[in-house]
């Protein structure tokens, strides 16, 4: 099961990494969301991946029963899902507005904070 | 709940905190606390934008109040403890404050406070319906829960908290410019930390744990170096991003001259320190034998870190853009401290980090200052600054001796130390770096003095017809660092025993541990 997993995830980070090496705002960004979801995935596999058994104590013990799932990633999964999506709704608004006022979405062009022509500073006065 | 109270308290001792938390360890998370709720306040109250510095102001010099009381406490007692929600460690989520952690964070909260006061006039009356002065308050939170956490996870999650509210002050006034820089912060900060993320989950499934006491522990019990050496190298990777150091520096430069000045001044004083301070955490505490391993990549990065930054600054005309890449060398500085990795030189590097918090702001205010005087943010047009203002002089001259690493300011002890320090581990080269940079940086702002206050002011600059009156509040507030910077240059002995014992309790956590582990720590 890890090892699809493994897979799954290295899978996602290709696709992410591909998308965020384009020019376009956009695909960044949705290498972003991608790679957002595959940190998901990962840390869902760093705990340990088992099937149909919940972290529920049953009323007779005190302690979780064997193989039960561990519900610690998943309460980082959540917190890291939260994070990533409030993350994302920025940026999309963010990218949107520069796009607006930039007229562009080519990461090349812009170049309004950081002009080409900067001239250097004086050697004298 | 109900069942677990009819369980002996014997057993439920073995899981939950069961003595009342002691009065002095509130200290622990009040700070934070107290920043969220004013943050909070303050955006209620974002409509009413005289009422705001009332507010936010008490709110910051509280900040300073409590992280230097928490400060006291530390150095007198050592490292204390505080646990979420009662379970025990490593379960529930650890609040552990050291000398490290309540140094950076009192230091954080000084600078908060010097640009709150900073931005009295600077941020007009619609940026503080932005809202400045809750993301202000907000990001402070993040800032300082980042410095005192005890837990990898929460670490991450203060990162996260900070950078929102970084998102919301950069981007204050939307301005095309602030756009474009706000593109690039936002894109490869957010990458910084989802690095950040992917080595956490590493490390949880190799240690099992995300307690750093017991990280700490279990990582000097692990023979196995491959998947120590692994999680450094990518820790070592996410927090170089954000600590800004080369060859992952490109987006502070390209950010961090476009937002009003007081927030460039809070970004380039804390946020590249809280890198430098998860990385001293991470790298030294947390994996020791990850750290030797790389420490040669180390050097390397440091060095050309400081190299990159001085020669950036040399070749730029706009006065903000230069302070950025001096922000990058000043990182660099650190990161050699961190490299050599011994006690005096990780002394050194947190010295340099607290001058540094303090001084990078400073001059960013001073940037500031100069620019309501000539009117211009660039080297070729400014002009005349001594003729309108001297005491402006007086102090451009403190803050770059200081940077530059001249006596009697405090940017010159922590160098000292590290030259030292690293000729002592026979790393003449790394010295030989920091000497140059130190001259390179002189030269930098040697000509920026010269052009600025030296030259006589030009004809048809657009400074010509501006007043010569400068703010009350931004020159108390320059007035102010720079008396921090002067007196920890005349008297550095405090502060330099005081980062002593804070790189001892990194260099050997075994108080840390102990706080953390009242009755040793948990078996694997």
């Amino acid at each position: 099961m890890e090892a699809v997993f493994a897979v799954v995830v290295g899978i996602f980070f290709a696709f992410a990494i591909y998308l965020m090496l384009s020019k376009h705002t956009i695909r960044i960004l949705l290498g972003v969301a991608i790679m957002g979801n595959a940190v998901n995935l990962l840390l869902f596999a760093s705990g340990r991946i088992t099937k149909e058994v919940p972290p529920i104590i049953p009323p007779a013990g005190d302690i979780l029963g064997a193989g039960a799932a561990n519900p610690l990633p998943q309460a980082l999964i959540l917190t890291a899902i939260v994070i990533s999506f409030s993350f994302f709704a920025f940026l999309l608004v963010l990218a949107y507005r520069a796009y607006q006022d930039l007229n562009t979405d080519n990461t090349d062009e812009m170049r309004l904070a950081e002009p080409e022509d900067q001239p250097l500073p004086p050697l004298g006065y | 709940m109900a069942a677990a109270t009819s369980l002996p308290e014997a057993e439920l001792a073995k899981a939950l905190v069961m003595e009342p938390v002691e009065p002095s360890h509130w200290l622990i998370i009040l700070p934070i606390a107290w920043c969220i709720m004013f943050g909070a306040v303050l955006i209620a109250l974002r409509k009413s934008t005289d009422r705001q510095p009332l507010i936010a102001l008490p709110g910051l010099g509280g900040l300073v109040l409590m992280t230097g009381l928490l400060l006291k406490v530390v150095v007198d007692n050592g490292p204390i403890t505080m646990t979420m929600g009662r379970w025990l460690p490593p379960f529930g989520i650890a609040f552990t404050v050291d000398i490290m952690g309540a140094l950076f964070a009192f230091a954080g909260a000084i600078a908060a406070l010097a640009a709150g006061i900073y931005a009295l006039k600077e941020v007009d009356s619609s940026s503080r319906r932005y809202g400045f002065y809750p993301f202000l308050l907000l990001m402070m939170a993040g800032v300082t829960g980042a410095f005192l956490t005890g837990d990898i996870f929460n670490l991450y999650v203060w990162f996260e908290v900070l950078l929102i509210a970084s998102f919301g002050l950069l981007i204050l006034g939307s301005e095309h410019e602030q756009i474009d820089g706000a593109m690039k912060y936002a894109i490869l900060n957010l990458m910084g930390t989802t690095l950040f993320l992917i080595a956490t989950g590493y490390l949880y499934s190799i240690f099992g744990t995300l307690n750093m006491a017991d990280i700490a522990v279990r990582s000097k019990e692990m023979t196995d170096a491959a998947p120590l050496m692994t999680l450094a190298s990518l820790y070592l990777l996410a927090f170089a991003m954000k600590a800004a150091a080369f060859p992952v520096n490109f987006w502070l430069p390209a950010s961090y001259h476009t937002p009003r000045v007081a927030v460039a001044g809070v970004f380039a004083g804390l946020l590249t320190k809280v890198g430098v301070y998860a990385l001293i955490r991470t790298l030294i505490m947390l994996l020791p034998a990850g750290h030797r391993e790389l420490g040669f990549v180390l050097e390397l990065v440091a060095a050309s870190t400081m190299i990159v930054g001085v020669l950036g600054a040399l070749a730029q005309n706009d006065a903000r853009r230069m302070f950025g890449y001096l922000v990058i060398s000043g990182i660099g500085v650190m990161l050699a401290g961190i490299a050599l990795g011994t006690q005096d030189a990780l002394s050194g590097a947190v010295f340099y980090a607290l001058h540094s918090m303090i001084a990078m702001l400073a001059i960013y205010l001073l940037g500031g200052v100069a620019n309501k005087l000539s009117g211009t943010h660039e080297l070729s047009w400014m002009g005349g600054l001594y003729g309108k203002s001297p005491l402006s002089a007086v102090f451009a001259l403190a803050i770059f001796f200081s940077i530059a690493g001249l006596p009697p300011f405090s940017g010159f002890w922590p160098k000292v130390m590290l030259v030292k320090a690293s000729f002592e581990s026979q790393d003449w080269w790394l010295a030989g770096t920091i000497l140059l940079t130190g001259f390179l940086t002189t030269i930098t702002l040697g000509r920026f003095f010269a052009l600025a206050w030296w030259r006589p002011g030009l004809a048809g600059q657009a400074g010509e017809t501006l007043p010569a009156k400068m703010d009350t509040s931004a020159m108390i507030a320059v007035a102010a660092l720079v008396v921090v910077i002067t007196g920890f240059g005349v008297l550095p002995n405090g502060l330099m025993a005081l980062t002593d014992k804070a790189a001892e309790g990194v260099l050997n956590p075994a108080a840390y541990i102990q706080s953390v582990f009242p009755e040793g720590a948990p078996e694997q």
